[in-house]
């Protein structure tokens, strides 16, 4: 179980690095891809699986494959030289690493992390539809269609824009 | 009807015995891995000689036939030639990505192949929604062929890369909502809960008719997403010579070779086992004498006779359809099967709601 965990962080510690270390932007959608992996992977350890197939099917089934599909259509080559970094940008940059940083460990530090093994059998999925779709306390039907109209208003704003005239 | 969980038990049991609890599992990881592994290679290999085979007859010729009775050790010969290429080293391009895209490919395709349950107690995974997660994993399969469509810095290739991806993603949603059609009718995701409750009938015809359209629509998607005759236009020979694998050589081009054969499989094995039963003998309610002879016949036997029905049915349309243009393929999915598609579902949901079914 721990070797597991640690394997499974050790994987995300680096390819987050790499992600932002690389300079080929397929390449940082590929580290960006087993990131997520490895996410999914810690949900699976979890014993929470629906959404370790969520994790798969939303963010690497999904979000990185529109990445890639915009990077297809969008990049040159050329994009891949260096790029030269103004002082004032630099400074902004590692400001909001440190802050973004500072936040992390603070809290990191404070809070206490309860249960680190999987506690229980998996969560049927029986129990996730009924609080997705239930009216009462701790149910989340108002979320949920807020999402869909969200979503919809989403669709019909990239038909408009795409549309022939 | 013989439980195969009966050995996997006296497996787990014996090492349990003898080793340490983390070297047991260590080592059942390990046999599972090889296990799966040879099933992957032997259910390819045998694949790729059906389909010779099969194409060869609906063209009026023999197929392999030179290389062991009736050409059976062809696709073994083809196996070494393969393994003992050269890998090309290709120029300017993206070296990292071009030999990872193909273990991209093939681990999503192992992943799915290892969710199948190939007979009672023979299963490997069963996650509680064991079905999303095999749609979950292998939808990651794009993502090598996107990958080794853009590394091959070959413009046939990203091309080929493209289509596959517009294809694969369009017609992920038919086969999810036909998916969905069956998982309302059988009010769960696991696949072994499924499979038992088609214990008094088939799902094919218990659902009757939401059934037999879902069915319908996820073979038509099914062969999509395998990218297949008459869907194949990833790869259309003949305006793309081979589409996102043309730069590839050796066991790189062959594990999009063997991914393909698998994905062949494991789409016929799902049809097989939402709507087929899986290795659920054919039980009809009442007549109890013809299902206990029936229960005779070993599950893995009618599991793997159902799928191979499913693979014969999808070489069939690649050997007799025409290709599809790229434009033809995203109407058939947009304007007609995902209609359908969400039409059906509400239809299954009415014969649920109101018991309409047998």
């Amino acid at each position: 179980m721990n070797i597991i965990f640690w394997i499974l962080a050790a994987v995300i510690a680096v390819c987050s690095i790499l992600t932002v270390t690389t300079k080929r932007i397929l390449r940082a959608a590929t580290y960006l891809l087993f990131v997520l992996f490895a996410t999914a992977g810690i949900y699976f350890l979890l014993n929470y699986s629906f959404l370790g197939a969520v994790q798969l099917t939303v963010y690497a089934g999904g979000i990185i494959i529109l990445y890639v599909f915009s990077i297809f259509l969008t990049s040159t080559t050329r994009d891949e030289q260096k790029a030269k970094l103004k002082t004032g940008k630099l400074a902004a940059g590692l400001l909001t690493a440190l802050a973004g940083a500072a936040i992390c460990i603070f809290l990191i530090l404070t809070h206490s992390f309860g249960a680190t093994y999987p506690v229980g059998d998996e969560v049927q999925m029986s129990e996730i539809g009924t609080a997705l779709l239930g009216t009462g306390k701790y149910q989340y039907l108002l979320p949920f269609e807020a999402i869909g109209v969200l979503l919809l208003a989403g669709i019909i704003g990239g038909i408009l824009i795409a549309r022939k005239r | 009807m013989f439980d195969f969980s009966v050995v996997t038990k006296w497996v787990d049991d014996l090492l349990n015995g003898i080793l340490s609890p983390t070297w047991a599992t260590f080592i059942e990881f390990v046999l599972i891995g090889v296990c799966i592994l040879t099933a992957y290679a032997v259910i390819a290999l045998a694949l790729i000689y059906i389909e010779r085979k099969v194409c060869a007859f609906f063209q009026c010729r023999l197929g392999p036939n030179r290389v062991g009775p009736f050409g059976l050790l062809q696709s073994v010969a083809d196996m070494f030639k393969m393994l003992i290429k050269e890998i090309i080293d290709i120029k300017h391009n993206d070296k990292f990505l071009f030999n990872l895209a193909p273990y991209v490919v093939i681990a999503a395709s192992v992943l799915a192949f290892g969710c199948i349950p190939f007979g009672k107690g023979l299963h490997i995974l069963d996650f509680n929604i064991g079905i999303f997660f095999l749609i979950a994993v292998s939808s990651i399969g794009v993502v090598g062929i996107l990958l080794a469509g853009w590394s091959s810095n070959n413009k046939y290739s990203l091309i080929g890369a493209m289509r596959s991806g517009a294809q694969m993603i369009s017609y992920e949603l038919s086969i999810g909502l036909s998916i969905l059609t069956i998982v309302i009718f059988a009010g769960s995701m696991q696949l072994s809960t499924i499979v038992e409750s088609q214990a008094n009938g088939w799902f094919l015809f218990r659902g009757h008719i939401p059934a037999l359209i879902a069915f319908l629509v996820y073979l038509v998607a099914g062969t999509a997403e395998t990218n297949r005759g008459p869907f194949d236009l990833p790869e259309a020979d003949s305006e793309l010579t081979a589409g996102y694998h043309t730069e590839y050589s050796g066991m790189h081009f062959g594990f999009f070779y063997l991914a393909e054969y698998l994905n062949l499989f494991i789409v016929a094995a799902v049809a097989s086992t939402l709507f087929l039963g899986g290795w659920m003998p054919l039980h009809i309610p009442g007549w109890d004498g013809f299902n206990q002879i029936m229960d005779y016949i070993p599950s893995p036997l009618w599991f793997l006779g159902k799928t191979a029905v499913m693979i014969f049915i999808m070489m069939w349309f690649k050997w007799t359809f025409p290709r599809l243009r790229i434009d033809q393929l995203l109407r058939l999915e947009w304007k007609y099967l995902l209609p359908i598609n969400l039409i059906n579902l509400v239809l299954m949901v009415i014969i649920v709601v109101f018991k309409i079914h047998f």
